[in-house]
C-alpha cells in the first residue's frame, strides 16, 4: 500500500527563555498562578527572528536527519498563523532560505490544529502520486500577537518551530485520521488582521492582539479532543496499548488531564512539554515529535496519535506510524 | 436524581469521595476547586443533562450547581 513514510522529525526554538517569574515583573501574575492552571513554567521568545527563520532552522535539521538534499524537496507546507508577511507565504521564504528551489511551497492556517491539517494534506499529495516527498512544518512567533498587558493570554504562549519529512513509501505514515471544524464558534479565539478601510468604508481599528474566551476554549478542547481521538480509534483495529504516545497540542496541562480522564487513559500516555515551551500553536506538536526523534524514541514501527485543537474552531487527530 | 449525578461528576473530577459533596458544600473553599475545575465540571454536567449553562459566575455551593441544572432543564 502506498504510504507517506515519516523519515525524520526536528525542531528549533529561539535561544531566549522567559520564566513565569520574569513575566510577573511585567504583568500582575505569579509563577504559582500560571503553573497551577497551565503546567507552563518557561517559554522561548524570539529575540528578533521571524517565523520563517525559525521554520528554516528547523527545516535544515529535519533534512539533515532525513539525509535529504534540499534540491530534492518537492513540497513544503508551513502551518502558521504568525507568518512574516501576509504575502509571500512563510513556506516560500523557507524554500529560499534552505535552497529547495524545486519545491512547491505554500502556507496553511488552522491555528493550533495547523500542523495536523498540514500533515493530512501532504499525505494526500504524496499518496496521490503528485509529489514523492514533503517537508511539513509548524512554525510560530506567537509573541508577536500578544498584548503583554493582558495577563490572561500573554503568559500562555511561546515561539518555536518543528516539522517532519515525508517520503512516498509502502509502510507507516498516516494510518487514520479525524478532522473537524466549527466556524460557528469562530469568535472565541481571534487574532485580527487590518479592518476594511477603503474609499467605500471606514471601520474602527481594534488592536491586532490575540484575544480568547478562555472558558469556551478550555471546554471545547476538553470536550471535543477526546471525541476526535475516540473516532480515530474507531477507524482502526488497534488498541491504545499498541500506541506508544498520544501527543496533544500543548496548550495547557489541565486540558490534557481532562482529555486523559475522559478517555480513561493514564496521564503518562500523553506526551507533555508545555512546562518548557508554553503554547506554540501549530509548532507544539512537531516540536514534541522533534524532541522524541532526537531522543531516538521514534523508531521503526512506533505508533503515536497527534491531536490538535484550536482557533477556527478546528480539531484533528492523526494516527501515525514511524 | 440531579443531585446524585452532580455529586458523582464532581467527585470524579476532583478525586473526592461522594460523601464529601453535599448541597451546602462550597466548591472553592471546601473542595479546593479552581476555575478550570469548575469549567470541566460544568462541561461534564452539560453533556450529562443535555443542557447549556451560560452564567457560572455566581456558583459557590453544590446546591447552586443543582439549581442551575434544574432551571436549565425547565
Amino acid at each position: 500500500m502506498v504510504a507517506s513514510k515519516i523519515c525524520a522529525a526536528g525542531y528549533y526554538v529561539p535561544e531566549h527563555t522567559v520564566s513565569n517569574d520574569q513575566l510577573s515583573e511585567y504583568v500582575e501574575t505569579s509563577d504559582e498562578w500560571i503553573y497551577s492552571r497551565t503546567g507552563i513554567r518557561y517559554r522561548h521568545m524570539s529575540g528578533g527572528e521571524n517565523t520563517s527563520q525559525l521554520a528554516a532552522k528547523a527545516a535544515k535539521r529535519i533534512l539533515e536527519a532525513a539525509g535529504a538534499d534540499p534540491l530534492s524537496v518537492e513540497l513544503i507546507i508551513v502551518a502558521t498563523i504568525s507568518g512574516d508577511y501576509a504575502t509571500p507565504s512563510t513556506a516560500c521564504l523557507v524554500q529560499a532560505e534552505i535552497g529547495a528551489k524545486n519545491a512547491v511551497a505554500f502556507d496553511l492556517g488552522a491555528a493550533c490544529s495547523g500542523f495536523v491539517f498540514a500533515l493530512s494534506v501532504a499525505d494526500k499529495y504524496i499518496r496521490s502520486g503528485l509529489f514523492q516527498n514533503a517537508l511539513v512544518i509548524g512554525a510560530e512567533v506567537m509573541t508577536k500577537t500578544l498584548d503583554f498587558q493582558d495577563r490572561s493570554t500573554c503568559v500562555l504562549f511561546g515561539d518555536g518551530a518543528g516539522g517532519v519529512f515525508l517520503r512516498r513509501g509502502n509502510t507507516g505514515g498516516v494510518l487514520a485520521e479525524d478532522l473537524g471544524s466549527d466556524g460557528m464558534s469562530a469568535q472565541s479565539l481571534l487574532v485580527r488582521h487590518s479592518p476594511v478601510n477603503n474609499l467605500c468604508t471606514q471601520q474602527s481599528c481594534k488592536q491586532p492582539f490575540l484575544c480568547m474566551d478562555g472558558k469556551a476554549i478550555f471546554q471545547f478542547a476538553v470536550r471535543e479532543t477526546p471525541k476526535s481521538i475516540s473516532r480515530l480509534m474507531d477507524k482502526t483495529t488497534l488498541t491504545y496499548d499498541e500506541i506508544r504516545w498520544i501527543i496533544p497540542h500543548q496548550a495547557n496541562s489541565r486540558i490534557i488531564d481532562g482529555i486523559a480522564r475522559k478517555l480513561h487513559l493514564p496521564a503518562d500516555k500523553f506526551y507533555c512539554n508545555m512546562y518548557d515551551y508554553g503554547n506554540t500553536s501549530s509548532a507544539s506538536i512537531p516540536i514534541a515529535l522533534g524532541q522524541l526523534w532526537e531522543q531516538g524514541a521514534l523508531t521503526e514501527g512506533v505508533r503515536v496519535i497527534i491531536a490538535g485543537f484550536g482557533a477556527g474552531l478546528t480539531w484533528g487527530s492523526l494516527l501515525l506510524e514511524f | 436524581m440531579v443531585f446524585e449525578k452532580i455529586q458523582e461528576i464532581i467527585a470524579e473530577q476532583l478525586g473526592r469521595d461522594v460523601s464529601e459533596i453535599q448541597m451546602d458544600t462550597n466548591v472553592e473553599k471546601d473542595l479546593e476547586a479552581d476555575s478550570l475545575d469548575l469549567f470541566q465540571i460544568i462541561s461534564d454536567i452539560e453533556d450529562e443533562f443535555e443542557v447549556s449553562i451560560e452564567d457560572t459566575d455566581g456558583i459557590q455551593t453544590v446546591g447552586d450547581v443543582v439549581k442551575l441544572v434544574e432551571d436549565a432543564k425547565k
